[in-house]
């Protein structure tokens, strides 16, 4: 039995439109920002899980692309582009981005392409640091007009486009070649997919949806550093997440973000540093003895009739 | 050339060697246990703090910590390979690989904030009463403790090749790294092959962590940097290639070096990663590799 078959699409409408009129209803600032934060970190984690669940590509790099999104969307944006045609360059930035690293390093079998995601990350981390040392703070006449409102709803809009591309990857011609070449690359060729295309694709609508989602936090956020969206640790969120709730599982995502940003606000609140410590060490025991995270167990659960 | 130039390819050459040892430990734990520790970068910052820990408590040249930081790191390593990697040696290759580098990745983050709950996130350095001395030749400076840290390099480097043609205990890691079925088969203990051979990775991180003590600032967070050299230098040289590993850092130093003076140093790094990435498109089998 399957989570989505136990969810009809009238109920998932329902929370769509439940999650559409929060704001509607409550124009208090902690609730948006939480479920903001939700929503983005839910983004960031499946457009994850495309590639590193449904294909198994590891991608030590999501934060590259999420950085470049958030970097060209905020640098337009602030310039006086419209924020649809910022969002539009910034995930199309992105993507690029992504072809560009993976048309060499999917081609190879074994760690490359962790490698070269990891590499591409640092390099441009530093790099974004190098050219634009300076903080962005938003202007006074962006701040004075600054709701939350439109911030949670792109949030919404990113989180809806990344839970329906990896529905998609769950049932599709594409979604099935990328499920076998995963499974098994080498009968997966024999069975006349082209492996290395359907990494890519992947690779690049993975990467096109981390930009847009940084675009989305660089809408968001008052101030920051550019080269804060490179951080690694947006990577390692976006792992923890996906593994925390189920790698290359469509509810996966959702169920990680809850469960990570409500242990996060725990743990951060009188650990300060130690909270990264226990989600390393988290992350470590799901990969070696859990690795089906929340949405296996809940499959176990209800295979027992419980 | 004019002397400007051949002073950045010196001080390229000097760094270079670091990066090529800091990148053997790695190319060797990938070839014998196919496992790719991306933590592999904490782990230098792990040896880098041993020799300032000796150096402010007992004012320990830098140069004999490297005595302690490498068989510390090797218990190290090998407590790691126990508790964790071990659980992955019956795994398919392209899982061990997969699996290794998620464990990394989780591990350089637990390293990295143990490191800041222990020493806090400063830079600190070790600096001996010889810090500053310098060798002039012509018009180019070389500092006397980077060509100490270069030329112990190489002798650490020539000590493993060493024991890895000349010793049984050596000849047992190759023959794994060559053929684990056949080396079982002829009884050798594999299992403990792998754990001196991760610990073997781990203690030569150690001493390149001491020797990087010696001329560049340690503080918890410089183990993804290098991690990243390590990484960019392995594909350079060929997996699982000392010799060609040790050129391929000593050549990323020099590259690095000079394209800093010729774009910039905000743009330095982007040459590594763009060679890094010619490299994969055109001679994924490395650029000094012999096949």
């Amino acid at each position: 039995m399957t989570v989505p078959r136990l969810v009809p699409p009238a109920l998932i409408a329902c929370g769509v439109v439940v999650l559409g009129a929060v704001p509607l209803f409550t124009s208090s600032r902690s609730l948006l920002t939480w479920g903001f934060l939700i929503l983005l970190y839910i983004a960031l984690a499946q457009s994850w899980n495309l590639l590193g669940g449904f294909g198994g590509q590891v991608n030590l790099g999501h934060a590259a692309f999420f950085g470049l999104g958030a970097l060209v969307t905020r640098m337009l944006w602030l310039k006086g582009v419209p924020l649809v045609l910022a969002l539009l360059a910034g995930t199309a930035g992105a993507s690029l981005a992504g072809l560009i690293v993976g048309a060499p390093s999917l081609r190879l079998h074994g760690p490359y392409f962790a490698i070269g995601t990891l590499a591409v990350a640092e390099i441009l981390r530093i790099t974004a640091g190098n050219v634009f040392p300076e903080v962005s703070t938003l202007p006074a006449r962006a701040l004075a007009g600054y709701h939350l409102a439109p911030r949670y709803y792109l949030a919404l809009g990113a989180a809806l486009l990344t839970m329906l591309a990896a529905w998609r990857f769950g049932r599709s011609r594409f979604g099935y070649g990328l499920a076998a070449v995963r499974e098994d690359e080498a009968v997966a060729e024999a069975s006349g997919v082209h492996a290395f295309r359907h990494k890519l694709l992947a690779f690049v609508v993975s990467s096109a949806l981390a930009g847009l989602t940084g675009g989305v936090f660089g809408f968001y956020h008052v101030s920051f550093y550019p080269q804060f969206a490179f951080s690694p640790l947006w990577t390692f969120d976006a792992l923890l997440i996906t593994f925390l709730g189920g790698v290359g599982a469509l509810w996966g995502p959702p169920l990680g973000a809850a469960f990570f940003l409500m242990l996060r606000e725990a743990l951060a609140f009188r650990l300060l540093e130690v909270h990264v410590l226990i989600f390393g060490i988290l992350f470590i025991i799901i990969v070696l003895a859990f690795p089906g995270g929340l949405v296996e167990g809940w499959r176990t659960l209800a295979r027992r009739g419980y | 050339m004019t002397s400007i130039h051949v002073q950045n390819a010196v001080f390229g050459l000097l760094i270079g060697g670091l990066y090529g040892l800091g990148a053997v430990g790695l190319s060797l734990v990938f070839g014998v246990l196919t496992m790719l520790n991306v933590a592999h970068g904490e782990l230098i910052m792990l040896g880098g703090y041993v020799s300032i820990w000796l150096f402010t408590l007992w004012r320990l040249d830098p140069f004999v910590s490297v005595l302690v930081a490498g068989p510390a790191l090797f218990i190290v390593g090998a407590g790691l390979f126990w508790v964790l990697f071990r659980r992955l040696i019956h795994f398919t290759e392209e899982h061990k690989i997969k699996n290794s580098i998620l464990i990394g990745f989780g591990l350089a983050l637990v390293l990295q904030t143990l490191a800041i709950l222990a020493w806090e996130a400063d830079e600190r350095a070790v600096t001996p009463s010889y810090a500053g001395e310098v060798l002039a030749l012509g018009g180019v400076v070389v500092p006397l403790s980077r060509l100490a840290a270069l030329v112990l390099a190489f002798v650490v480097l020539g000590g493993l090749h060493l024991f890895l043609t000349h010793t049984r205990q050596g000849t047992a890691i190759r023959a794994t790294a060559e053929d684990e079925q056949g080396a079982a088969l002829a009884g050798i203990p594999i299992g403990r092959v792998y754990l001196i051979a991760f610990g073997l990775g781990s203690a030569l991180a150690g001493v390149a962590g001491a020797l990087v003590s010696v001329s560049e600032a340690i503080s918890p967070a410089i183990g993804l940097h290098w991690t990243l050299k390590a990484l960019i230098v392995i594909v350079l040289g060929g997996m699982g290639n000392i010799f060609g590993t040790f050129v391929a850092g000593v050549f990323l130093g020099v590259v690095e070096s000079m394209s800093g003076f010729l774009f910039g140093n905000a743009y330095r790094e982007v040459v590594g990663l763009a060679i890094f990435l010619i490299v994969l498109s055109a001679r994924p089998q490395g650029l000094f590799a012999r096949s």
